[in-house]
């Protein structure tokens, strides 16, 4: 057994509204979309258009610079509607399921017996390949680069979220076909990040040919981030990919099956979801039939994965590519007399300038936060904040303070190539100046993307 | 409430949007709707859940923690006037005539730093930002009690335009605006600010007279001149002896460091490091001073290193001054460092430079101007490694 890595910085934030470990009845969708804002790096072309038909595993869109890299349809049904935004961009192309799923036919193979070509060849065609993220820069990895190594977080540790061991359970085989797959595309190892203190759950504790690490602490602890800071931080020049388990099961299926079925399961979480129970769908499904007669009266925040990272959407949304909970909480849309000067218990706060500190001393406690700001945006003042829950060898302050005034060297120099908006999240959260932190990263990534490359 | 903002949304709002008639003045519209209640903005881009904190409730903290030490002000200031005088009065009385002096200090200072930001806001149509709510406390504090008031007005002014405003404004300072506002005051009118005739109100009512012997010097000035002080350090440390406003308790601004400190909003180890600083350099010139050139300075570097610490504004400095963020320094290893070499640095000026017994205002401003210096080392050590990582790398490959 492998030593537990400790990780010290980070905070967790307890909310009100986690999930039933109990499965409900599934749940229908009428449309699945997928949405080319949750694929950075990307430069998108359609490749049907209203009206055709499609199966599950047809490709909607590619990228214009790496044609093979298909982005496909999780389902079968008919292109209902390209959504175009500001500049005809794409924002999600829908598509309109049929009752019974139809696959493309990519035919079944063994990993094993496969060589890296083949591996990526057949993961491109059929729409796997998007779940793969390439640091730096947070992108689809790029079927071209080799990776030093591929990281597997197997917890979330974010606020709400699911127990992986439970959204993975009975797909043993599937996963270690994954598993076998991705070891062919890396030139080291397949990495698998386990909470010390939790079950992993028989699927990521039962699978071989993995590095497991072992890490304790507060999130960001389950941040594949921080595994790959503690285990093999990434220099530059170098590549790492990183992926979600439940994709990797979906990656099983295609070697297993021979097709693209994008199956995930989910949790329904937040204070102000009624029935929260865990869900099994698709990548991509519409969120209306779970959200509708099943979440409290006012004014709410749906948000496509957990509260830290996940993008808001409406009623009408959809499930981004790479998020596993959906997440219900109050719009803190209401001002607060003396909002500053009245210590309110009901905030949650770091800082023991508020009474959250001392509450969280004296027992567990669970709050149920909105989505207020807390205060205007200031310039940085307070120093030490963002320290205290950034678990990386990396000065997030002055990183940040570099980003907002474009200095490619200092970027460089203070570790950008290690980190992705998602390692930020906590920081945003706590900052007292509230600056838009993950905002601030992900434009200093696509700035040293198209500079350095 | 409800009726209240709405009062606010409705009728006095339209006036300060765009087009309206006093479109100019948003910012200030902006800074007492803001102040009254915490606007309902959501995180739009990034986490949706954020921290309870804020600047206001940041600042607010720490005025909260000065205000032992303008409390126990206004006595000393009234207490050390019916002293000189010879006069026996009681504590009432005492407090309201420091009072008298010390409230109309505290009004200029917030109302002509105010003015000033609110008018440089409504110049350049940014929002009005929190930083001048400490400001404006500290500097009646770090003024003596005889310092005319359009003096304190000046000063006060000076710090927010050349202190602030021309780097941008709140967070963009190099220099502690409050400190800058006492330098200013001290170099362009030394005998307001120095002396033994400030520290002390003896204006004379009537009938009043002086008691015979009576001086008005403060412990350091007693010390740079003559080498000795008639005050004990029991006096020192609970503050009943002559200095500017606010900084003579020591066990008051230990108090406001501890909430400081338990609150994390001032950094304990700018305050450690300080107090180590002064204390090395205070055994230091105890050593030395069999060797100082001066019979004065040699009395002077013979006092014991601990009571370096509860004279003058060394405390009062090194727990509210040192310990701005944003001009101090930003790194939690650099901290040690800059703290360390204020209390140093604070104690050799004051004792080396006997015209300028505040040592520890010029040394927190030398510092305040080394800090960026010290974090840039401190950073560069942590490129170094990152650099030495990706040679190793490569030379292993």
């Amino acid at each position: 057994m492998s030593d537990v890595i400790k990780i010290k910085r980070g905070v967790d934030i307890k909310l009100v509204g986690e999930a039933e470990k109990d499965f409900a009845p599934s749940i229908p969708f009428e449309t699945v979309a997928i949405k080319p804002a949750d694929f950075n790096g990307v430069r998108f072309k359609l490749s049907v258009k209203e009206g055709d038909e499609v199966k599950a595993g047809t490709p909607l869109l590619f990228n214009k610079d790496d044609e093979q890299v298909k982005f496909c349809s999780p389902v079968s049904g008919e292109v209902a509607q390209v959504v175009r935004g500001a500049k005809r961009r794409i924002l999600e192309v829908r598509v309109l399921a049929d009752k019974k799923i139809k696959y493309e036919d990519f035919g079944k193979a063994d990993p094993l017996s496969l060589d890296k070509d083949a591996i990526i060849q057949k993961m491109a065609l059929s729409g796997c390949w998007a779940f793969l993220k390439q640091r730096p820069y947070n992108v689809v990895a790029e079927p071209s680069k080799t990776p030093k190594a591929i990281f597997i977080s197997g917890f979330d540790s974010a606020p709400l979220a699911p127990d992986l061991g439970l959204l993975l359970d009975g797909n043993e085989n599937e996963f270690q076909t994954g598993i076998n797959a991705l070891a062919k595309l890396t030139s080291g190892q397949v990495h698998l990040g386990l909470n010390s203190s939790k079950p992993a759950g028989r699927v990521l504790s039962s699978v071989k040919g993995v590095k497991v690490s072992k890490y304790d602490g507060p999130h960001p602890a389950g941040l594949v981030g921080v595994h790959i800071a503690e285990n093999d931080p990434i220099n530059k020049g170098e590549t790492v990919w990183t992926i979600n388990p439940e994709h990797v099961v979906i990656i099983g299926r295609l070697f297993e099956a021979g097709k693209f079925d994008a199956r995930i399961n989910i949790a329904l979480t937040g204070s102000e979801v009624v029935d929260r129970k865990y869900h099994t769908t698709l990548v991509g499904a519409a969120i209306k039939n779970f959200v509708e007669g099943n979440i409290t009266e006012g004014n709410n925040r749906i948000i496509s994965g957990n509260v830290l990272t996940g993008d808001k959407i409406d009623v009408e949304g959809y499930l981004g590519m790479y998020d596993r909970q959906i997440t219900v909480i109050p719009e803190g849309d209401q001002p607060e007399l003396f909002g500053w000067l009245i210590p309110k218990p009901d905030k949650f706060s770091i800082s023991r300038a508020l009474p959250s500190w001392f509450q969280r001393q004296i027992g567990e406690v669970t709050y149920k936060l909105d989505t207020n700001q807390h205060g205007e945006e200031r310039a940085f003042v307070v120093t030490g904040q963002y320290e205290e829950v950034f678990p990386f060898d990396i000065y997030p302050v002055q990183l940040i303070k570099a980003i907002m005034i474009n200095d490619i060297e200092a970027m460089e120099n203070l570790g950008i190539y290690e980190v992705v908006e998602e390692d930020f999240a906590l920081c945003e959260v706590v900052c007292t100046s509230k600056i838009e932190v993950q905002k601030v990263v992900r434009k200093g990534l696509d700035l040293m993307k198209e500079e350095v490359g | 409430m409800k009726a209240l903002h709405n009062f606010l949304e409705e009728k006095i709002k339209p006036n300060f949007d765009k087009g309206a008639k006093f479109e100019k003045l948003w910012p200030v519209y902006d800074g007492f709707a803001t102040f009254l209640f915490v606007p309902g903005h959501t995180a739009e881009s990034g986490a949706h859940i954020r921290d309870g904190i804020d600047l206001k409730r940041t600042m607010n903290t720490v005025i909260t923690a000065l205000i032992p030490c303008l409390l126990f002000g206004m006595w000393n200031v009234g207490y050390q006037h019916y002293n000189a005088l010879g006069l026996d009065v009681t504590f009432f009385d005492q407090i309201l005539f420091g009072a008298i002096k010390v409230i109309p200090m505290v009004i200029v200072s917030y109302g002509v730093g105010l003015g000033m930001e609110f008018l440089f806001c409504v110049l350049k149509g940014h929002q009005i930002e929190e930083g001048y709510l400490v400001t404006g406390m500290l500097i009646p504090l770090i003024m003596p009690v005889d310092l005319p008031l359009w003096m304190l007005a000046l000063s006060s002014a000076f710090a927010v335009v050349i202190g602030k405003e021309v780097f941008g404004g709140t967070g963009m300072n190099i220099f502690n605006p409050a400190l800058l506002a006492r330098a200013f005051a001290f170099f362009a009118y030394p005998t307001w600010m120095s002396g033994d005739k400030v520290w002390i109100n003896t204006s004379l009512a009537d009938g009043q007279s002086v008691v015979d012997g009576f001086s008005g010097a403060t412990i350091l000035g007693d010390l740079a001149t003559t080498g000795t002080t008639s005050y004990s350090p029991l006096e020192a440390f609970i503050g009943i002896i002559p200095g500017s406003v606010g900084e003579t308790s020591t066990l008051l601004i230990l108090l406001g460091a501890g909430l400081l400190i338990f609150t994390g909003i001032g950094s304990w180890k700018i305050m450690l490091s300080g107090i180590v600083g002064g204390a090395v350099m205070g055994i230091i010139f105890n050593i030395v001073a069999p060797f100082a050139i001066s019979p004065e300075q040699q009395a002077f570097m013979a006092v014991p290193f601990w009571q370096q610490l509860i004279y003058g504004g060394f405390a009062f400095g090194i727990v509210f001054m040192a310990t701005d963020p944003v001009s101090g320094s930003q790194t939690e290893s650099g901290k040690w460092v800059y703290g360390f070499l204020i209390g140093f640095l604070g104690v050799m000026i004051r004792v080396f430079n006997p015209a300028y017994p505040e040592g520890i205002m010029l040394a927190i401003l030398f510092m305040n101007t080394m800090a960026p210096l010290i974090d840039h080392y401190v950073i560069q050590a942590n490129i170094k490694k990152r650099q030495k990582r990706l040679a190793l790398k490569t030379a292993g490959a």
